[in-house]
């Protein structure tokens, strides 16, 4: 298959087989074309070239729904289920052909039929809204497989889980593809799950496919070298000693209501020194959005303080700038870009309205703003089709590296980081999490909302764990043990 | 990358071309079922805009004021906000325009002038500034809060001229008091367009600069795509959606003025003959660039223009415009769900 967008070609000649009741995972950096063959195979896209054989029938896949004909169904790494609705109801409203008045009792015995066949059950009877990350995930693949899916596409399943959940239901589609149910293709960057998961594997890299084979004959540096191709990991940037300096965040007893008007943060008070990565782990769901809503200005929190750098502070322009307050919120396309606009429009954002970015104070200069975003871009190793390509249009992994460039290009006292890791391969997770380092060795106060341990682990000075809205647990980085974090962040009590 | 942008802008002209093209069909298909041959309409229609210089000062006439509504509706649609009080801001800086402008008398004939402009547009940028502070302060929803204000527009409006304002000379309808015949501002030298057109082109232009070229357009720019990335770099929301719609309306209360100094002299009924609806509709076609407006109403105006003539010729009733106005609404709401939809112009295209 080969697809081009302009004149760059996301797909190169790949060819693929997928063995009935396989797990074939597919590995590659950011923008290697993942997600592109994947959307090619479901007719999101038209390839250029190519073929596509479904059981060995040649077949042009021109949309969505040919593809679910032919047993193909993809999971999506954003949730599309409706919150609102129950289980059962979400898993008949897929359905192609639903009677316009829709017999409930038939169809409840459909669902609990095919559930008993099912290794995980869910009740029918809850709303989406209050099921956790890994249950949605499971619901949605419960859902394909009820619509009668064989081969079944994962692009990127695990971000949203905790390492448990990524475990259990990456174990629950290998044993299916192992009983010949289901044959399962895992877009993943995760080595790990690659190894321990998958029975096969093919390596993207800028388009073409650069080598896989069984994955027990693969070992993890040969199919990092294939990944990275000639291409460096940043060297993990190493701590060095900060003093004790005063506290540049500080936030006391703060609370905020979450959407529904109900305490996601219930009163929490936590300091930041200069010079500090403070890490807060806790399993999605506790409050960690909306704390880190209100420190962006999206909520206003309904009571307590925030004070940086000694001074009350509220999210505003003027004090973002002057205090030097800069953040990397999860799902940056939703949080922190505009996808229709281009990318140097979205690199230029914290400045636009800068001297060296306006002419006459008022105009803006597209020439100043674009070298701006040529400088980044380089700078940065964000993909993208020129500084003026929409924003859209980049892989997941170079929209972070957008927000990271903007974000993190001028000197920062404050930075509140949010999952900044998820998505990325790891060439980029290292390179994050050295300048992450990098900024705390500098001198900035660095708060991290992380769901991934290690992470916090590896770079967090101090750990505390959100559990229901409160900081539960604090642990210094020396005394930090992952048993009893772990505990802490399933229950405190 | 080579012009995604151009693209975007071909892909714009394609899809209201579209739009056009399927409404002519639609009100041929109109005409047809009255009998009368839909080519034989089209011609007059295209006679009656644009066939003669008199029909072509007659449609830029018509055009001027929808250059200015359409900013009502142009203006906050880049805020993401959906404002459709063209008419009520209309006929709200028509009245305030006869309000200062008869208190005026001894006053030099220029000055007075340009009084009455900022009475209209300060009117005007009010009365929709009101209906921003209500989304922003309180949650109204703004198309809704609009849509009420223009009914209380007209009807304070008839209030005041069928009462307290009332000219008992003007018999044939209720009409104000006038300004007076040393305040209108009469037409383009050498011309029978009155000098609204040029305001309109000008107000239209500033505006493109204003959105296009400044840090504020570039901040709007930012809240109309996505509120929360506006909110995390900390831009001023209030502001910016209040501003949004102060400019709209401004422009649409200047749109009165002109009504009153330009055309009628006073306040009446014929100041809320619809130029605030159709201006939404020029809004809608010029997808809210102010560039594109001045062509959008142009074409719009011709066909209120040649209206008269189509009826007369055809003998068709005087719903025949309205309908064909209707159409192309619709043909224009349908066709924006094209965007982004048509193959040639994804990314294979290039
Ligand atoms: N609609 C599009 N228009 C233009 N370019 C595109 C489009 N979609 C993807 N691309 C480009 O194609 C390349 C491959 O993108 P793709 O989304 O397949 O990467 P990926 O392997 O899924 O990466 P990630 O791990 O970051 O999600 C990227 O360089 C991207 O910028
Ligand atoms: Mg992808």
């Amino acid at each position: 298959m080969t697809k081009h967008f302009g004149p760059l070609v996301a797909l190169d000649n790949v060819s693929i087989r997928f063995e009935p009741g396989s797990l074939h995972a597919i590995l590659g950096e950011n923008g290697a074309g993942k997600s592109t063959l994947v959307k090619c195979m479901m007719g999101y896209y038209r390839p250029d070239a190519g073929d596509i054989f479904v059981s060995g029938e040649k077949h042009a896949i021109n949309n969505p729904r040919h593809a679910h004909q032919l047993g193909l169904g993809m999971v999506y790494q954003h949730f599309t289920l409706v919150p609102s609705m129950t289980v059962a109801e979400n898993l008949i409203l897929g359905e192609a052909q639903l009677p316009p008045i829709i017999p409930w009792e038939a169809e409840r015995e459909r669902i609990e039929e095919f559930q008993r066949t099912m290794p995980f059950k869910l009740d029918l009877d809850r709303p989406v809204a209050s099921l956790a990350a890994g249950e949605k995930q499971k619901l949605e693949i419960l859902k394909q497989l009820f619509l009668g899916r064989r081969v079944l596409i994962l692009d990127e399943p695990t971000t949203v889980l905790t390492p448990a959940e990524a475990d259990q239901i990456l174990g629950l589609m290998r044993g299916m593809a192992g009983n010949q149910q289901l044959t399962v293709i895992l877009i993943t960057h995760k080595l790990r799950e690659v190894l321990d998961f998958a029975g096969d594997v093919t390596v993207l890299r800028a388009g073409r496919r650069v080598g896989g084979g069984a994955a027990k004959d693969l070992a993890s540096e040969e199919l990092v070298r294939m990944m990275i191709g000639a291409g460096k990991i940043a060297r993990a940037a190493t701590r060095v000693e900060t003093p004790t300096n005063a506290a540049y965040l500080d936030l006391r007893d703060l609370t905020v209501e979450n959407d529904n008007g109900l305490m996601a943060v219930r009163g929490v008070s936590l300091q930041v020194r200069a010079g500090e990565i403070v890490g807060v782990a806790g399993v999605s769901g506790n409050g960690q959005r909306e704390l880190v809503e209100a420190l962006a200005g999206q909520r206003q929190p309904a009571s307590g303080e925030m004070f940086v750098r000694g001074a009350v502070y509220s999210p505003r322009r003027g004090e973002m700038r002057q205090r030097k307050v800069f953040l990397l919120p999860e799902e940056p396309l939703r949080n922190a870009c505009v996808g229709v606009m281009s990318v140097a429009e979205n690199l230029a954002f914290r400045n636009f309205d800068e001297p060296r970015n306006t002419r006459y104070r008022w105009l803006i200069s597209r020439r100043a703003i674009r070298g701006q975003a040529l400088d980044l871009i380089d700078r940065y190793g964000i993909k993208a089709q020129g500084a003026e390509a929409r924003l859209e249009t980049l892989s997941g992994g170079n929209v972070q590296r957008t927000v990271l460039a903007r974000e993190l290009c001028e000197e920062v006292s404050v930075l509140v980081a949010q999952n900044p890791c998820s998505g990325l391969d790891f060439a980029a997770v290292a390179e994050i999490r050295s300048q992450l380092m990098d900024a705390r060795n500098r001198g900035a106060a660095v708060l991290l909302i992380s769901e991934d341990l290690d992470e916090l682990l590896e770079l967090a000075d101090r750990i505390v764990v959100m559990f229901e809205g409160k900081f539960v647990y604090e642990t210094p980085r020396d005394q930090a043990d992952v048993q009893t974090i772990g505990r802490y962040m399933a229950s405190p009590t | 990358m080579v012009g995604s942008r151009a693209k975007s802008g071909v892909e714009a002209v394609a899809i209201s071309a579209a739009a056009l093209l399927a409404t002519l069909v639609l009100f041929g298909a109109f005409v047809a079922l009255r009998g009368i041959n839909p080519f034989d309409v089209y011609r007059v229609l295209y006679l009656g805009a644009f066939g003669s210089w008199f029909a072509i000062q007659h449609t830029l006439t018509q055009a001027a004021p929808l250059m200015l509504t359409a900013l009502c509706t142009a203006v906050p649609a880049r805020a993401g906000l959906l404002v459709i009080g063209g008419e009520g801001a209309l006929v709200v800086g028509g009245v305030a325009t006869v309000l200062v402008g008869v208190t005026l008398m001894g006053v030099p004939a220029p000055v007075a002038i340009a009084l009455m402009c900022m009475t209209g547009t300060l009117a005007g940028g009010l009365w929709i500034g009101a209906a921003g502070a209500l989304r922003h302060y309180r949650g109204v929803h703004e198309t809704i809060s609009t849509l009420l204000l223009n009914y209380i527009a007209i009807a304070v409006m008839n209030h005041l001229v069928t009462g307290p304002i009332r000219d008992f000379s003007q018999v044939l309808k209720p009409a104000s008091w006038s300004v007076g015949e040393r305040f209108m501002i009469g037409d383009l030298p050498g011309t029978s367009i009155h000098w609204g057109l040029a305001f309109g082109v000008v107000t239209c232009l500033l505006v493109y600069v204003l959105m296009r070229r400044t840090t504020f357009g570039f901040a709007v720019d930012i809240l109309g795509g996505n509120v929360r990335a506006a909110q995390m770099v900390g831009l001023p929301i209030g502001p910016l959606v209040l501003s949004t719609c102060v400019i709209g309306g401004a422009a649409a209360g200047l749109a009165g003025t002109i009504e009153v100094i330009a055309v009628h002299g006073f306040a009446s009924a014929s100041l809320a003959v619809g130029y605030g609806y159709a201006g939404i509709l020029v809004a809608f076609l010029a997808r809210h660039n102010p560039m594109a407006i001045i062509l959008i109403a142009t074409l719009l105006g011709g066909i209120s223009a040649s209206g008269g003539l189509l009826q007369r010729r055809f003998d068709l009733p005087d719903a025949a415009t309205l309908v064909l106005r209707g159409i192309l609404f619709l043909a224009v709401l349908a066709s924006s769900t094209l965007y982004g939809r048509l193959k040639i112009f994804q990314s294979r295209a290039v």
